[in-house]
This record gives structure tokens, C-alpha cells and sequence, in this order.
């Protein structure tokens, strides 16, 4: 691109191997961008209409024709016999166990995290790596066989009931297969080096010396904790509970394995509306209800960061 | 006299930054022309636009307004591969995972020079800089000082018209510094290509420039030789950057052809200078009454007893201190309004007794030695 | 203060909690682990030492063909991804922020921010829906869904890797002479390809890890090993499981060790 050289004030346009920056970005990125439209963004899309229509009879839906049944069906049900509406027992049962199970397993996390985090951070600089290795190794493990190993230990004639039984302690096995504690202890073993690695990073960059000034100044190791640890950590704290949170709350091979199809959570609940249950709208309209909650929960964990003033990682 | 060639140039180069709403300019109507064969230096503080201005010639910024002329030629639309200047990088920025010998010949590849001629230029450069001995090394595992001479090689290897150092030096200890820039001066001479240094450090400047560009904010300030800066500032920031300057404020009280008499305001009534001006100083601004700006530099001026038998125009003041330099003594002389006067003598002049502390002592320096600046 | 040394940095009972939850942590995966070797047919009673059902998952072609079918999906995904990542990453990083920036940073790490369950219904809606207008039943599925949601496990380790490179050397390529093109080949490339390798060991686990959008995508008789395990979970139980689950845990443990090494690496 030409420009002028004379001394009246002309302002230079960009030149030609300029203006194609912008252009090669976004080149660059299509690739990536198209394959996560077509088969991840896209279909929520299409999710979303099928929300809005009439379920089909042998599963589908009845393409075109509208309907706010899916979403309706979310929390309330028609009544066969009288024909009004009343609450959907069973749905919300299961969000509210989704619910609870999912913080409780944040909160357990956070209490076997917190000092599991602590204690590597606190370790000599060149051991700290190896057991920063040493928790995530059981993280590599395949979902499914982590899920199998916990269902082994406390099934009737696993290691927990047998040594139980051994020591004396009670006269016949206690049924921990299949109920909702088994759920919560599943998850929390599977989702647990989630919570310790961002404490972890939280932790590794916390200034001892802050603690020492603490302790100079007549603090207890509890108030420390209090009032100088906890505060600092914060970013860390967070960052894990969002990251148990979230998986838990959709959580399907977990609940489904160890939970026995009697507890059921939001994740198996949707899935059976795409199997024996047949109705794709109301599954599909879960499915996007499960998905707002998780996206609130991530937008909480934003501004938090943000405001407090820790850049992203 | 024939003008002597010009070799790389900007003319009414304007470069403004925009973020969002924000507005910066860098550089404001920069016009400079640098000549063959010159180690030319632009010095000013940080954020004068000093390194925009480098990185205009070398095509890493565009010009918002105004070009950028190599040999005559407008080179503004061309991008940094494609122009014949090359760089020297304030953090070196050598290839880390090629070897010394590697980093010298990657220029000379990219031109696509045949390989026996890469191999005999390398092996040219690395003696150019006493590198031979660590050429096969990456460059990860030398020192600093060895990085700026591999940073150095490479920039000279393609041979380029022009070349552009950005603050090279500031990264070295003292000591590597001194030797660095003789080693720079020999090589611009040697090599004989156009050299443009970016410095903030004056005194660096001053002992390595054929000629100087004083930038602040955006603008030149002043271009000559390190001894017209020096000794004649044209703006009281470029007496003030270069070196050490004592202002005095003061009133023309006389005019007298190319004399002047000039009244400091710290003299006291009825005082006055007698200063020679140049031909250069603005005539219509001479006149009585007209308020002046003197810079003196402290080794012009000399500190003198004061009593009844001294006839030598002076503007007293109080001793404040005497400081012992070694090679010489600096004086610290409060004025009457309160300002501080340097005078700098060496001490191979004997000043006869020694003065004391909180003495009164008269300051003293020769008509030509102040230079007038306009408020 | 007594005899007793003060140590800033214990806070009581920490130390416990934390071994404790290291015991717990590992226990089940040993449990599992032991009785892959069980002579016996239990997975809960020990009988003796046998390699016998690791002889039982090898020999058994249902299991054979999983897992080779999750190896070739694993493979071709994580490529597809890692280039695609490798491509993004450099147009997201070390740019000041320009319109769009922000959009396409949320598009890549979408994957990452919706539970695997929902995603994998809504490809069940459209891929079923895909399924019977083409009667096409192929792998494709399987690996563009794999693709999708591997991107940004290969984007994380590229960026990472590529925020901390000077972007001052791209430049001083640039000032040698070098076009764009030959300064990202011998400078850029070389520089970001332990970043690349690591996003791309990350998405091979990923997918091969996978269980939920692999079960709602896959075609009948299309199992991945995780699928193939599923199933089995839900029929009778045999140890041959844990020998299955052993040599995919051993494998996993593999690469991440290799990955953990290969990053430690660079960062020197």
C-alpha cells in the first residue's frame, strides 16, 4: 500500500501483510471452532428445540410439533386420574439428592483435601513434586475403574465388611452397596484429586512468612488458620469446589454403578427419558436445566475470581 | 560541500498507539535523517519513543503518518523480512535450541546464500567477536556478555545496510560495559555500516556517537555531535539531561551588540553578568528586560575568595559542602534564593588556601561559558 | 515455648488426615489390582496367586476388538485435536486482546464447561437422527464426538507452553529475513513441541478414558473398552474384569509418567 510522502497530515493505512493478521487468526482458528459447533455446541441447540416439542411415541420426538410438556414435566406431573397438576415427587427427589449429594461430596472433599493439600505443600521442595505425582496417579485410572474398585471394597463380601467382621465389631455385613453413602463416598474418591490439586497450587505459593508474623503475634494455630491461611488460599478453595461440584452434579456412571438404579441421579435420570422412559422433550429439557445450574455455578466462580483479584490460570 | 548521502530517514513520522479509548502518542512529527557510514545514537529517557522510532525503521511498528526512506526509497509497506536492516535486540533474543554458530548463520540462510559462503561468513563473524571457541555451544549455556556478542555477529552476518541496536548494553555490568562500547565503536568503523543506537544513558552516547538525537516525549528535542549537545543545548531538558547544568534565572538589564548584561535574580540588586552571545540566538529576543535562562556548566565556573579587592563579576553565596572526588572537588554553593550552584574544579589546580565549610565564596565563569535558554 | 521445636508450618492433625487420605486413596486400586491375580472366580475372595485371568481378558475377542477400537478412536481424535488445538492456540496466545477473542476462547473450552451427560444426549438426538437419514453407522461418529471434547484438553498444555515463549524470537526471525511461514516452522515449532506432545498424550487418555458420550454415540456392537467394561459390570463379575482394568490402569499410569516426565523437562 502506497502512501503519501508529502508533508499534509495523511494517515498511513495498514499495510497489506498487516491486514492479513487478522484474517489468518481466524483461519487459523476455524478448525477448532467448527468441530466443537458441530458436535458439541450444535447439538445443545438442537437439544434445546427438542425441549420444546411432543415427545414421540416410540421415543423421538414428533418433528415440528410444539409443546411446552417437556419442560412442565421437569417439576410437575398430570395426575392420571384427576387430570391436575401436582408435583413430579419422583423428579424432584432426584434433584434434591443430586443437590445434596453433590455438596456434601464438595464439603467431604474439602475436609480430606484441605489438610491432604496442606501437608504436600508443606513438604521439603524436591519430594513435593513426587507426591504431587502420588495423587494424581489415581486420577489417571479410568472413571469406570475407579467407580469398580470403590463398589469392590464395600460391597457384602468386600475388604470393609470382612474386616469388620473379622475384628468382631458386627455379626453381619452392613449393606453399604446401593445406597445414597455409597454414592457420596464413590464420588468423593473419585473426584478427589480435583479438590487437592488447585488448593495445592493455592497453597504452594502461600508466604510462610506471613504465618511466622502471625504466630509472632500471639495468634493460635487455629486462629492462623483462620485468619491468615484461609484467607490466602481462597482462590484455591474455590477453584476445587467448583471443579467437585460441577462433575458430581452430572455425575452418571457413579451414581449408576454404585447407586443400583434405585438412586438415581439427575444424569441417570436423564438418561433413562432417552431409554425405557421415552420422552425425549422432558430429557432433553433436564438435560439443559442440569446444564444452566453447572453454568451459573461457573459464572459464581468467575466473578469471584475476578474480584478478588487472582488471574486466570 | 557536497551534502554527505543519507542512508536511512523519517520524515514527519507520527505513531500513535489507540487501546479502546485510549490514546498514546509515541512519536509526534519525527523527522531525522541519518547519513552512511554514521553511528548515529537516539537518546532520551524512557517513553521518549526513542525504541518506536528504531522499531519504525526496522518495520515492527507502522508509521501512523509519515515514511520511512532507506537510500531515497519508501520502505514503510515492507515487512521486517523484507527489508535489509537488522536488528540487535535489547534481550539479545537468540535462538535457544540453536547453537552459537547456528543463531550467526540463520540470517544468512534465510537469504539463501550458498553454503560454503554461509560457512566462511560464520566463520568470519565468530572471529569479529572472539566466539570461535563456543561456537558449537547453545546458546542457552553462555554468558551474558558472550549472548551480546552472538546477538551482534548475527545481526552483522547478512551484511545489512543498516543496523539498529536496541540498548544493547544495558544488561552488562560496568565494567563489560566500557569494553563493549570501544568493541562497538572499532567494529562500526571496520565494517563501515550505518549504526543507529538507542541509548538512555548519556554519557554512553556521548563517548560512542558521530551524532546524537535528543528525544523527550515523542519528539526531537536537538541532532549534532556529542560536543554541540554538550556544549550547546538548545532546550533547558537537553542541558538538563546531558551531563551536569547549573541554571540561573534571570533579567536582560543591557544589551550591548553580541554582549549582554544579564541579571541573575539570585545576585542580588545591581549585579549583573556580562554574557557573549552567538550569532545564533534569536536577535529580536535580546532585549532589556527580557527574561533569560543561563546554563552553566560546573567545570566552567570557578568558586573565588570573596573580598574588597576583587573586581571579577561573581554572584555569591554560602559553601553548603565540599565534596572529594578524587580527581576533582565539587562545591556546593547555596544561592540567595535558595537554589544550588555546582562548580566543579579539578585538583591539579591548587585553589591556594583551602576554603572552608559556610563560607562565603563568590561563583565566577567566563562570558562565553553560559548559554542562554528560553523560558 | 519448652524443648519441643517449633515448626511453623504443621497445623495438628493435619499430617494424619493427610496419610490417611493417601491409605484410602490407594486402597481400593490395590484391592482391585491384588485380585487380578485371584486363582479363584471371586473378586472378594482370595484363593491363591494365577495369572490365569489375564490369559482369559487377552484371549477374549470381545475385548481384543474394544480395545483396539479404543486405541485407533484414541489415536486419530487426539491427532485431530491436537492440530486443531496447535492451530487455535497459536491465534489465542500472546496477542493483545482483539474482538472475537474472548468468543473463541469460550468456544474452545465449551467442552469443558458442560457435564459430560448432557452432551452426550444431545449427540444422541442428532447423531441418531443422522443415523437414519444416511444409514451410515461408522466410526466417524465416534471420533468427531472425541474430537470435540478432546480440543481443549490440547489446547491447555499448547497454550501453557506457548505463554511462556519470547515472542521477541518470532521477530528477531523476522528481522533475518525469515517469512512468516519459515520463522513459525524453524523457530516457533521447534520451541512449542513439548507443548504439543503433552496435549496430545492428554487427549489420547482423554479419549481413551472416555465412558459417557461413548455410550450414548457408539452404534450397536461398537464397543470401546470402558463400554465394553460397563456392560460387563452390569452381567456377572469375574476377575477377569480386574485383569482388564489392571493392564488399561498400567497403561494409563504409562503415559502420564511419561508426560509427567517429558514436562518436567522442559521446565528446566
Amino acid at each position: 500500500m502506497t502512501t503519501k510522502t508529502d508533508a499534509t497530515n495523511t494517515t498511513n493505512t495498514l499495510p497489506a501483510y498487516q491486514k492479513r493478521e487478522a484474517l489468518n487468526r481466524w483461519l487459523l482458528s476455524l478448525p477448532a471452532l467448527s468441530i466443537i459447533m458441530l458436535a458439541a455446541i450444535g447439538p445443545l441447540l438442537i437439544m434445546l428445540m427438542y425441549s420444546f416439542m411432543v415427545k414421540g411415541d416410540y421415543g423421538g420426538v414428533k418433528l415440528w410439533e410444539f409443546s411446552f410438556d417437556g419442560w412442565m414435566n421437569v417439576f410437575l406431573q398430570r395426575d392420571i386420574f384427576d387430570d391436575t397438576l401436582g408435583f413430579a415427587d419422583a423428579h424432584l427427589t432426584i434433584f434434591w439428592r443430586s443437590l445434596k449429594l453433590s455438596i456434601l461430596t464438595t464439603l467431604t472433599a474439602l475436609a480430606f483435601g484441605f489438610p491432604t493439600a496442606y501437608f504436600i505443600a508443606t513438604r521439603p521442595k524436591h519430594t513435593r513434586e513426587i507426591w504431587v505425582f502420588l495423587i494424581t496417579i489415581p486420577f489417571w485410572a479410568n472413571l469406570l475403574i475407579r467407580t469398580f474398585a470403590i463398589q469392590e471394597v464395600i460391597r457384602n463380601e468386600g475388604i470393609i465388611n470382612n474386616t469388620l467382621l473379622a475384628v468382631g465389631i458386627i455379626d453381619s455385613p452392613i449393606q453399604m452397596l446401593y445406597t445414597d453413602g455409597a454414592i457420596l463416598f464413590g464420588m468423593v474418591y473419585v473426584y478427589l484429586p480435583l479438590m487437592v490439586l488447585p488448593l495445592y497450587a493455592s497453597m504452594e505459593k502461600l508466604d510462610f512468612r506471613l504465618v511466622e508474623a502471625g504466630y509472632d503475634l500471639y495468634a493460635t494455630r487455629w486462629k492462623v488458620l483462620k485468619r491468615i491461611i484461609l484467607p490466602m488460599v481462597k482462590p484455591g478453595m474455590i477453584a476445587g469446589c467448583i471443579l467437585v461440584f460441577i462433575p458430581s452434579l452430572g455425575a452418571y456412571v457413579t451414581p449408576r454403578l454404585l447407586g443400583g438404579g434405585k438412586n438415581m441421579m439427575l444424569g441417570n435420570l436423564i438418561e433413562s427419558q432417552f431409554g425405557a422412559g421415552r420422552n425425549w422433550p422432558l430429557g432433553s429439557a433436564i438435560s439443559i436445566t442440569l446444564m444452566l445450574v453447572v453454568m451459573f455455578a461457573l459464572l459464581f466462580y468467575v466473578r469471584n475470581v475476578t474480584r478478588s483479584g487472582a488471574g486466570h490460570g | 560541500m557536497q551534502s554527505p548521502s543519507i542512508a536511512v530517514e523519517a520524515k514527519n513520522v507520527t505513531k500513535i498507539f489507540s487501546q479502546g479509548k485510549k490514546r498514546f502518542t509515541a512519536l509526534d512529527n519525527v523527522s531525522i535523517a541519518i547519513r552512511k557510514n554514521e553511528f548515529f545514537t537516539l537518546l532520551g529517557p524512557s517513553g521518549c519513543g526513542k525504541t518506536t522510532l528504531l522499531r519504525a525503521f526496522a518495520g515492527f511498528e507502522h508509521p501512523s503518518q509519515g515514511s520511512i526512506l532507506l537510500y531515497g526509497e519508501d520502505i514503510a509497506h515492507l515487512p521486517p523480512y523484507q527489508r535489509p536492516i537488522n536488528t540487535v535486540f535489547q534481550n539479545y533474543a537468540l535462538f535457544p535450541h540453536m547453537t552459537v554458530a547456528g543463531n550467526i548463520a540463520f540470517g544468512l540462510e534465510m537469504q539463501g546464500k550458498p553454503k560454503a559462503e554461509i560457512e566462511e561468513t560464520v566463520d568470519r563473524m565468530l572471529d569479529l567477536v572472539q566466539m570461535q571457541p563456543m561456537r558449537d555451544r547453545l546458546t542457552s549455556q553462555i554468558s551474558g556478555g558472550q549472548q551480546q556478542r552472538v546477538a551482534l555477529a548475527r545481526a552483522l552476518a547478512p551484511s545489512p545496510k543498516v543496523l539498529l541496536l536496541d540498548e544493547p548494553l544495558s544488561a552488562l555490568d560496568y565494567k563489560l560495559r566500557k569494553e563493549m562500547q570501544i568493541e562497538l565503536k572499532r567494529l562500526q568503523s571496520e565494517t563501515g555500516i550505518t549504526f543507529i543506537f538507542v541509548t538512555h544513558d548519556q554519557e554512553e552516547a556521548l563517548t560512542m556517537s558521530d551524532r546524537i538525537a535528543v528525544m523527550a516525549g515523542g519528539r526531537i528535542l536537538q541532532v549534532g555531535s556529542p560536543h554541540d549537545i554538550y556544549e550547546r543545548p538548545a532546550e533547558r531538558f537537553v542541558a538538563d539531561f546531558i551531563g551536569e547544568t547549573n541554571f540561573l534565572e534571570g533579567k536582560i538589564s543591557a544589551v550591548e551588540g553580541n554582549n549582554i548584561s544579564v541579571t541573575p535574580d539570585a545576585a542580588g540588586a545591581g549585579r549583573s553578568i556580562q554574557i557573549a552571545v552567538d550569532s545564533e540566538q534569536p536577535q529580536a529576543k535580546l532585549k532589556t528586560g527580557q527574561r533569560v535562562t543561563l546554563a552553566i556548566r560546573p567545570e566552567h565556573s570557578q568558586v573565588i575568595r570573596v573580598g574588597p579587592e576583587s573586581d571579577e563579576a561573581f554572584i555569591s553565596g554560602n559553601l553548603d559542602n565540599i565534596v572529594y572526588f578524587g580527581t576533582d572537588t565539587h562545591y556546593h554553593v547555596r544561592l540567595s534564593d535558595g537554589s544550588l550552584f555546582i562548580v566543579r574544579q579539578q585538583n591539579s589546580q591548587i585553589l591556594g588556601d583551602t576554603l572552608a565549610k559556610n563560607e562565603t565564596v563568590g561563583i565566577h565563569f567566563a562570558a562565553d561559558a553560559a548559554r542562554i535558554l528560553w523560558d | 515455648m519448652g524443648n519441643r521445636h517449633f515448626n511453623v508450618r504443621t497445623l495438628p492433625g493435619f499430617g494424619f488426615v493427610a496419610l490417611l487420605t493417601f491409605f484410602l486413596l490407594y486402597l481400593p486400586i490395590c484391592m482391585l489390582v491384588i485380585y487380578a491375580f485371584n486363582s479363584g472366580d471371586s473378586i472378594v475372595q482370595w484363593e491363591g496367586f494365577s495369572l490365569r485371568w489375564f490369559e482369559t481378558a487377552l484371549n477374549n475377542e470381545a475385548v481384543q476388538e474394544a480395545a483396539g477400537r479404543s486405541v485407533l478412536i484414541a489415536v486419530i481424535a487426539a491427532t485431530g485435536a491436537t492440530i486443531c488445538a496447535t492451530m487455535a492456540a497459536l491465534a489465542t496466545t500472546r496477542v493483545r486482546p482483539y474482538p472475537g477473542l474472548a468468543f473463541k476462547y469460550a468456544v474452545i473450552n465449551q467442552p469443558l464447561m458442560v457435564p459430560e451427560i448432557v452432551t452426550a444426549v444431545a449427540l444422541l438426538i442428532v447423531f441418531s437422527k443422522i443415523k437414519v437419514w444416511t444409514g451410515y453407522s461408522g466410526l466417524t461418529y465416534l471420533v468427531l464426538a472425541h474430537t470435540a471434547f478432546c480440543i481443549p484438553f490440547a489446547y491447555l498444555p499448547i497454550r501453557a507452553r506457548l505463554e511462556t515463549m519470547d515472542s521477541g524470537l518470532e521477530a528477531a526471525a523476522a528481522d533475518l529475513y525469515a517469512t512468516p511461514w519459515k520463522a513459525f516452522r524453524l523457530i516457533t515449532l521447534p520451541l512449542l513441541r513439548p507443548g504439543i506432545i503433552a496435549g496430545f498424550m492428554l487427549a489420547f487418555v482423554i479419549s481413551l478414558d472416555d465412558v459417557v458420550i461413548t455410550e450414548f454415540v457408539k452404534s450397536g456392537g461398537q464397543e470401546t473398552l470402558p463400554t465394553y467394561m460397563l456392560g460387563q459390570l452390569r452381567r456377572s463379575i469375574t476377575p477377569e474384569i480386574n485383569a482388564i482394568a489392571t493392564v488399561f490402569l498400567a497403561f494409563s499410569v504409562l503415559i502420564v509418567t511419561a508426560f509427567f516426565f517429558t514436562s518436567r523437562k522442559k521446565s528446566e
